[in-house]
């Protein structure tokens, strides 16, 4: 499966990452050649077998419904980034996460 | 040229738990913004997700609720799309196996300009367990460059919901709402979401598409997104419908789309943020585990449900000699079934229990725009009431000013019908002197009567009726005239 | 002082010959004068830890200390702790300062050790250099021109150059035991579910397990009984009863079937290293051991299916990594998604953005089933491999990387070379199983250099009692593990 430059800025974005196209032109070399070391797997007969998604055989643990987390507001938003475009202030208000305006 | 129009519902109902799906945090609605948002759910580097077990107990009554078959082992997978209200960058669902699957739902549908129901059974395609999402804040209370951004409160984020999704298998708009009435009242019955639709508890998506009638191919659908209303439901669709009809008859096609309806203008319009297609990459999330239920786990389960609205239905009839009518309106709310269970069990005849409940209480409380929770009048109070008229302390028509009272705080039965002086005569020798005093004083009736004319008995009756200011028992009443009639 | 061993060290703070407030300015003094040339550190914060080193003297003092109270180790900046700056090497978390301390850091808190600091990594764990790391690459102490391995290229720095006493690591492919070999020391990626991950930064969730990288096994076995454990917050995290790792250490090997899977000697091993391995394989056979030649026939195929569950996972796990609640928000942005890919694009490093394109593509609609659940099936024969080899032996032995350490800059440019260097590690990985590597020897390079060589031993679930058994009997009987490099022929005193 040939990737196209094209290809690459629709992963990228979908991944949301800026590509330039350049950038697109560098990583569409490399991501042919890990995509050519992937391919090895189609050699595999796997008809039948169950895919496997842990390594160990055990089933989901269940957690009380009791409340063990308190407000913690404050100190989860002294890390919060810096709001950009000119301001130097972290991006809260008012107890908010701030982003550009969302449109619905 | 005749249109159907097809319908599909998924219903996103928080369930009642304390604690988020994923973690400890408090699920309360109206918390300050992201006091309840702890490191799992803003998603700080490095935190994990252990399930919440009564939010799996939710499901489980859920399947049970609906005669689905609920799977032994689900899955966990993530949906994977960028949202400011998504902290993950991913939502945490289930899709190849989801916790439910395949059940049925009956509802009954009101029909068209008749004042009667008819009988529905809606597929359901599929029940799983997801989180919910935070929500976006578009009016800061900071001015400036702020106050054009948008604020991300992420307390909601990680609320356990059920997702309920039907087959296309409803026809009007009327048929969807039915289903989604039916489905909230059951959510509610079984005690997994508190059904209110206003804090958002409850909302539905709605797919519709239209075809001609006949087709047996299903049209292009728009899914109409969060409708929290009943009514906006039904405004919904109707618009839905006439503009893809519309749309069709004018030559144009439909493409599939997010649309959102906006109860302002009626319309419903295409989302600007869904308008490119979406790839959420589902895979299986490998910080959960499979889930196993086991059949104890059910039996466990099935043992702290109440007794579903179809057995109550059942048992009404079979126990009370109920019509279904009246079983199936009494069923309709776990409300009402328990008004209903409470007023009996406090010594009420069922029928006239019944009555009484869907006639007179239902009359007052819509009137008043009350739910049965605020009913002045409680279950043991009307049980009072009916009592009295049992034992013939009061006649029916009595029964209705006691109940007046009642309803207006002037105190118990027995008070009320004291201090109204209601109490019916039943005193025979009492009744017997006002006959005589009646007969002596319309001789001419009784003369009418001899000669053959019925209605002149009658005409005695409620003479004395009104001469014992309507407290006297009218069966004795009947009685002791015909006595002195020697009729 | 810097050579001994955690026992020993242990023995010494309860005996008051020296106080960890002393031990742990050794180690700072060490890192003021060498750090600044190796870089194993990302982050000190020598208040901090001086505070936790007097901490572990009033405890020592009171009569309540545990093995390893404290002594000083350097934990990996994949774990966060509290209050300290915690990057995952990444320029996406440079500035991140965690709110919350991670289950492994609780865990060595609780005992009272003291955190010497965080150690720089590949990005995300995302490399076998070190070269990854947003706050550059890391000096092999043996050779300054040659790369640590990775991810955990800090702390296996930290400890060949006995910048620490021991320290922790995490290995997705690899990450403990590359390194390990490439720097000459024991290290040990236990059991898939052993040490909790609550708190470490994913990067592929069902591959990453954290563990321990030391002078020694005995060393690693006093660390494992720190780090291991249950921990309700991590759902993977098994509920089994607590072990004493060092219970088996002097137990005798007469009889340890060792298995050689013939598909860890073949074409792409450097002969220097072979020739290594198969003289600690000599060694074995002294002790008492007897040789089984196995087969890991899907070995090869480690590579492909790793390359596509990894990326895969983490392409998802790194989603969260948006600029909105925490770490790199682009300075300039004109809307939601311009903000999104500036700060993702200029927050994420070239192998780190290249894997999360991998996985966002082999995830992606019309080929899920070609790549991810084609790579989850071949997962399954890799791990039937690994049982019907149990069946046969009690360990199975091999080199632990293909090659000793490569110089700086000479893999960059090519991601299937570097991936390469996992080769032997990374199916333990996918069976979730548990690896070491412990030094077994030098190979010289062209110019003359002698570098280490680590022998992986890899063991059947939950077998890591054994296993550091089967190294420590080896380490009593030659002194590879006891070598230390010659820092002074780096220029460094």
């Amino acid at each position: 499966m040939a990737l196209s430059t094209e290809d690459i800025k629709k992963i990228a974005h979908l991944a949301r990452i800026e590509v330039s196209d350049s950038d697109a032109a560098s990583t569409l070399t490399k991501l042919t050649g890990i995509l050519g070391l992937i391919e090895q797997m189609q050699a595999v007969d796997t008809a039948g077998i169950v895919p496997m998604s842990h390594s160990q055989d055990v089933v989901q643990r269940l957690r009380d419904d009791v409340v063990t987390k308190t407000n913690q507001r404050e100190e989860f938003q002294k890390i919060a980034p810096v709001l950009g475009n000119g301001s130097t202030e972290l991006a809260v208000d008012h107890g908010l996460y701030l982003v550009p305006k969302v449109i619905e | 040229m005749e249109w159907e129009v097809v319908i599909g519902l998924e219903t996103h109902t928080q369930l009642q738990t304390n604690t988020k799906i994923f973690s400890g945090a408090s699920t309360a609605f109206g918390a300050e913004p992201n006091t309840q948002a702890c490191e799992v759910s803003i998603a700080l580097p490095g935190v994990l997700p252990v399930l919440n077990k009564e939010a799996v107990n939710c499901a489980i009554k859920f399947g049970l609720a609906i005669n689905a078959e609920i799977a032994p082992r689900s899955v966990f997978a993530r949906k994977n799309y960028f949202y400011p209200d998504l902290p993950k960058g991913y939502q945490i669902s289930q899709y190849e196996l989801p916790v439910v699957g395949k059940g049925v739902v009956t509802i009954q549908v009101p029909a068209v300009g008749k004042n009667e129901t008819y009988e529905k059974v809606i597929n359901i395609t599929r029940a799983h367990l997801e989180e919910d999402a935070g929500k976006s804040v578009h009016d800061l209370k900071s001015d400036g460059a702020v106050a054009s951004m948008s604020g991300i409160d992420l307390n909601r984020a990680g609320t356990p919901l059920l997702e309920i999704v039907t087959e296309p298998d409803m026809r009007s708009a009327a048929e969807a709402v039915a289903y989604a009435k039916k489905l909230h009242e059951l959510v509610q019955w079984i005690g997994i979401c508190d059904g209110n639709m206003q804090e958002g508890s409850f909302r539905c998506d709605v797919n519709v598409s239209v075809r001609k009638k006949g087709s047996d191919k299903l049209g292009t659908r728009r899914e109409i997104k969060n409708l929290n209303s009943f009514k906006f439901m039904t405004q919904a669709i109707e618009y839905e419908t006439r503009w893809q009809i519309e749309t069709l008859e004018d030559g144009g096609t439909i493409q599939q789309a997010t649309v959102l309806f906006n109860p302002d203008t009626g319309e419903t319009r295409a989302m600007r943020s869904k308008e490119e297609a979406n790839d959420y990459r589902y895979f299986p999330d490998p910080d959960l585990l499979p889930l196993e239920i086991t059949e104890a786990d059910k039996v466990r389960v099935k043992a702290q449900m109440p007794e579903l609205p179809e057995a109550m239905k059942a048992r009404f009839e079979a126990q009370f000699g109920l019509t279904g009518y009246d079983a199936a309106a009494l069923t309709a709310s776990r409300e009402l079934a328990d008004y209903f269970v409470a007023t009996v069990g406090a010594g009420a005849e069922a029928k006239p229990a019944a009555n009484w409940l869907m006639g007179a209480i239902s009359a007052k409380l819509n009137a008043e725009e009350k739910p049965l929770a605020d009913s002045p009048v409680g279950a043991v109070q009307l049980a009072g009431l009916l009592n009295r008229i049992t034992d013939n302390t009061i006649s029916n028509n009595a029964a209705k000013q006691v109940f007046e009272a009642m309803w207006n705080g002037e105190g118990e039965v027995d008070a009320i019908i004291e201090a109204k002086g209601l109490k019916q005569v039943s005193d025979t020798g009492a009744i017997e002197a006002i006959l005589d005093e009646v007969l002596a004083a319309n001789a001419a009736m009784v003369e009418e009567f001899k000669a053959g004319k019925e209605k002149a008995f009658n005409a005695l009756v409620g003479q004395a009726m009104k001469a014992s200011k309507g407290k006297a028992n009218p069966a004795q009443v009947n009685e002791l005239l015909k006595k002195k009639l020697g009729a | 002082m810097i050579n001994r061993s955690l026992k020993t060290l242990s023995q010494m703070l309860a005996e008051k010959q020296i106080s960890s407030v002393e031990l742990t300015q050794t180690f700072l003094n060490r890192i003021d004068a060498l750090n600044p040339i190796i870089n194993a550190y990302i982050a000190l914060d020598k208040e901090k830890t001086l505070a936790q080193a007097k901490a572990a003297d009033a405890r020592i003092a009171a009569g309540n200390a545990e093995p390893l109270t404290g002594i000083p180790i350097a934990q990996k900046d994949i774990f966060c702790a509290k209050g300290w700056q915690t990057t995952c090497g990444s320029k996406m978390l440079a500035n991140f300062i965690a709110p919350y301390d991670a289950h492994v850091i609780t865990q060595f808190d609780a005992v009272g050790a003291v955190n010497l600091g965080k150690t720089n990594m590949d990005e995300f764990a995302m490399g076998s250099s070190n070269e990854t790391s947003y706050f550059g690459g890391v000096k092999n102490p043996w050779d300054f021109t040659r790369v640590p391995g990775g991810s955990s290229g800090g702390s296996a720095a930290a400890v060949a150059a006995r910048l620490c006493a021991a320290a922790t690591g995490t290995d997705t492919g690899g990450s403990i035991r590359q390194p390990a070999s490439l720097c000459g020391f024991t290290g040990l990626k236990p059991t898939y579910g052993v040490v909790s991950r609550y708190g470490m930064i994913a990067f592929a969730s069902s591959l990453d397990q954290a563990g321990p990288m030391a002078k020694s096994a005995e060393d690693c076995a006093l660390m494992m009984n720190v780090m291991a454990g249950f921990d309700a917050r991590d759902s993977t995290s098994l509920n089994r009863e607590k072990e004493d790792y060092a219970r088996n250490l002097n137990k005798p090997l007469q009889g340890l079937k060792i298995g050689l899977p013939k598909e860890f000697f073949a074409e792409g091993l450097d002969a220097g290293v072979a020739a290594v391995i198969e003289t600690a394989i000599a060694e074995y056979k002294k002790l008492g051991a007897e040789i089984v030649e196995i087969s890991l026939p899907n070995t090869g195929l480690s590579i492909p299916v790793y390359y596509v569950l990894a990326p895969a996972e983490a392409s998802s796990n790194l989603s969260r990594y948006d600029g909105v609640r925490y770490g790199h928000r682009a300075e300039q942005y004109t809307d939601l998604m311009d903000m999104y890919c500036k700060s993702r694009a200029e927050g994420f490093g070239a192998e780190v953005k290249r894997r999360i394109l991998i996985g966002t593509y082999v995830l992606s609609a019309g080929y899920y089933d070609a790549y991810y659940l084609k790579a989850q099936q071949i997962r399954r024969l890799i791990v039937q491999d690994f049982v019907e080899a149990f069946k046969q032996c009690d360990v199975i032995m091999g080199p632990a990387a293909p090659s000793t350490a490569f110089k700086a800059g000479e893999k960059v440019d090519d991601p299937v070379a570097m991936y390469l260097q996992d080769i032997y590690t990374i199916s333990t990985n996918l069976a979730g199983l548990p690896g070491m590597s412990v030094p077994a020897g030098f190979s010289t390079g062209g110019d003359g250099k002698a570098l280490p060589v680590g022998l992986q031993i890899i063991g059947n679930y939950f077998d890591e009692a054994r296993m550091l058994n089967v190294a420590h009997q080896y380490q009593q009987v030659t002194d590879w593990h006891t070598r230390m490099p010659d820092l002074a022929a780096e220029g460094l005193a």
